[in-house]
């Protein structure tokens, strides 16, 4: 699925079993997931994975696929919850009888609606302008949520009833594990869609004018055109995610379609990895299960997400897919094996470092917050004074030999790695 | 007949300097022309007035008799004229087969089509495979773009240019930076992919000029100077000063 990869697709076309394994294993994993993390805990964070996952996709549609950084794309998912939870109101009241779980389409009606105007004066350039006009109008959308009350709710939002609508086949979306499988059943026909997007001929030129805009045009393509086409599916896709959170949170507010929403977005996008179809998805995975597994633990559970982010962006680029799709060819050459006790050797020490940094700023933050005579903090269970010296000389020690280990340990992994990547002298070598 | 690229008074300033100073050129159907002159005679400047890279400032560039002129380059494109560059402009994160296809899919009438999965479409994956076979990629085309030679970046180059099949293609300096074997390779390629087409080519390889062109013409700080066939500019005086001169004592 990745577009670094497997970018050509030879005359012979592949069979037709090699192309749907992957969508086969997805379809049992969304199946089987919920059989597993069947808590309510489980539930709530796998539905909201799978929003974010078609909200991060619709995202990449953008940034990796068309070359598009937008800091507004909240617009679209915020109007498209505003607009399905006023439909699902609306099916409440008895205006029109409508099933409740093809609510989303509308929300995509009106994100595609938005992209259209938006796009219209927004895709006439890329980079810099096309990312402060999307800021610019992120930032529009969101103050007038708080000034057109009737629409948007003011501060308090619109909230919904998802149960209210006709029954489908005696289910009315009560259960958390119903609207999981509605997510579900939503998340693989629109990821399904958003890669077959990509497969097009406006897919694929959207790659093109990401990769090189003026030549685009002397084959024939406006790039503007083709950015807009691109916008607007972005817009649609994103609508349904945001139709998908008011179906599944009842409520929308204007924090759905402002600048904090929009960065939350990129962030996910970035950290699975933008240059890969699968980046989106493991981005909103991961960034999901930060958000709801961290924050149980700890307060400042966004300033590791955002330490991920600036790690991300300053050391892999390519994102954790990235990290991923780097051991292909030693995938290929069957040598992953062989770096499984590296990895092991200087993964310990690391752990151990990063514990040491994390302990360090959760006891900072400790003595920062908590009242004067509330001296004991607890971390992973163990209890400790976090004014009393030994603790820190343990945090530091921690931190410091975890570092220097690691850093001794460096040399053997890239050893490690340099034979596992080494291609057999006779064979079909890149760099020729 | 008309000339399939007809040039009437053509001018292009940038501020106060004046690059193309009045060009007046017709070139033939079927013909292949190469532009020649000293560096910064104002070759790539034409080249970009005729295919839509820079606005006109005077006169007018005409294809088939129709005006063109400050059209944007897809519309040009669209009314066959194709053009490759001096600089390699690629789309480098693509794979070759994808930039091949890239260049071939307006032509095959897909437009911005969101309905079609371009690995179904049979055609256009063989037609493209044979354009990568044409420009002797076939053993690469699976791999990025960027990460070709620069002699392969070239001929890809110019695949890009002539996949779509259009009727007048343009190549500027194809084989700029190319050692001699890759020149004679590029040479037999602009061959074999101009058959029955137009080229118009700029090139400072006068090897390659005077093999390849039925037509030169020489263009000095902005102004055609001579437009002959490769014999007559051999001979004549005026060129010889201007430009050949220097390379004659050599």
């Amino acid at each position: 699925m990745s577009e670094i990869t497997k970018t050509a697709a030879p005359t012979a076309s592949r069979p037709i079993l090699k192309t749907l394994t992957p969508w086969i294993g997805f379809l049992v994993l969304l199946l089987v997931l919920p059989n597993i993390f069947s808590s309510n805990a489980g539930l709530y964070t796998m539905n909201l994975m799978g929003i974010f996952v078609i909200f991060a996709l619709s995202y990449n549609m953008l940034l990796g696929q068309g070359g598009m950084l937008s800091f507004g794309h909240a617009v679209y998912f915020g109007l498209g919850g505003f607009m399905s939870v006023h439909f699902m109101n609306y099916i409440e009241e008895g205006l029109f009888t409508f099933p409740m779980y093809l609510v989303p389409v509308f929300g995509g009606l009106i994100g595609l609606v938005f992209a259209i105007i938006i796009g219209s004066f927004s895709t006439r350039r890329a980079g810099t302008v096309f990312a402060m006009i999307s800021l610019g109008v992120g930032e529009l959308m969101a103050s007038s949520s708080l000034i057109f009350v009737a629409f948007f709710g003011g501060e308090e939002g619109v909230s919904g009833d998802r149960t209210t609508g006709p029954e489908l086949m005696g289910i009315d979306f009560g259960k958390d594990i119903h609207i999981y499988y509605l997510i579900a059943a939503w998340v693989f026909v629109t990821v399904a869609l958003m890669y077959l997007f990509s497969r097009t001929p406006a897919g694929r030129m959207a790659n093109a004018v990401r990769d090189n805009a003026e030549r685009a045009e002397f084959v024939g393509y406006s790039q503007r055109k083709v950015r807009f086409v691109s916008f607007c599916m972005s817009g649609f896709f994103a609508g349904i995610a945001g139709g998908l959170f008011a179906l599944n949170f009842e409520i929308v507010t204007e924090e759905n379609l402002n600048a904090l929403t929009s960065g939350v977005v990129l962030l996910m996008a970035y950290i699975g990895g933008v240059g890969f179809f699968i980046g989106p998805i493991i981005g909103a995975v991961v960034f999901t299960l930060l958000q709801s597994i961290l924050s149980n633990y700890t307060d400042i559970w966004q300033l590791y997400v955002g330490v991920l982010f600036v790690l991300t962006v300053m050391y892999v680029p390519q994102g954790l897919t990235g990290i991923i799709m780097m051991h292909t060819t030693a995938w290929r050459l069957k040598r992953v094996g062989g770096l499984i006790v590296p990895y092991i050797r200087i993964g310990i020490p690391a752990l151990a470092m990063m514990a040491g940094i994390a302990a360090f700023l959760e006891a900072i933050h400790h003595v920062r917050t908590a009242s004067e005579d509330d001296v004991m903090m607890s971390l992973i269970g163990i209890e400790f004074d976090s004014h009393a010296l030994v603790p820190w000389i343990i945090i530091f020690a921690l931190a410091i030999i975890g570092g220097v280990v690691t850093k001794l340990q460096y040399p053997q992994l890239k050893d490690a790695w340099e034979t596992a990547n080494k291609l057999p002298a006779s064979g079909e070598g890149v760099g020729s | 007949m008309t000339a399939a690229i007809e040039l009437k008074g053509l001018y292009k300033s940038f501020g106060p300097t004046a690059i193309i100073r009045g060009v007046d050129l017709a070139i033939e159907k079927g013909e292949r022309h190469a532009i020649i002159g000293p560096n910064g005679a104002g070759k790539s400047t034409l080249f970009h007035l005729i295919s839509g890279r820079y606005s006109v400032s005077g006169g007018g560039v005409f294809l088939h008799g129709e005006n063109i002129s400050n059209l944007p380059p897809y519309e040009i494109y669209r009314k066959g004229l194709s053009r490759s560059f001096q600089v390699t402009n690629i789309f480098p994160n693509m794979s070759v087969f994808e930039n091949v296809r890239c260049g071939l899919m307006w032509a095959k009438d897909y437009k911005y089509s969101f309905w079609h999965l371009v690995d179904r479409e049979r055609e256009l994956n063989e037609k493209t495979a044979q354009v990568i076979e044409e420009i002797g990629l076939t053993s690469r085309m699976k791999i990025p773009a960027g990460v070709l030679t620069y002699a392969e970046q070239r001929a890809l180059e110019i695949g890009i240019a002539a996949a779509g099949g259009a009727d007048v293609i343009m190549l500027d300096e194809p084989t700029a930076g190319m050692s001699h074997s890759e020149t004679d390779q590029a040479i037999e390629l602009i061959r074999k992919i101009t058959v029955g087409k137009t080229l118009v080519m700029v090139e400072h390889d006068m090897g390659v000029v005077f093999d390849l062109a039925d037509r030169i013409s020489v263009l000095v700080y902005g102004e055609i100077i001579a437009s002959d066939t490769p014999e007559n500019i051999r001979n004549s005086k005026a060129v010889q000063e201007a430009y050949l001169g220097a390379e004659a004592e050599d």
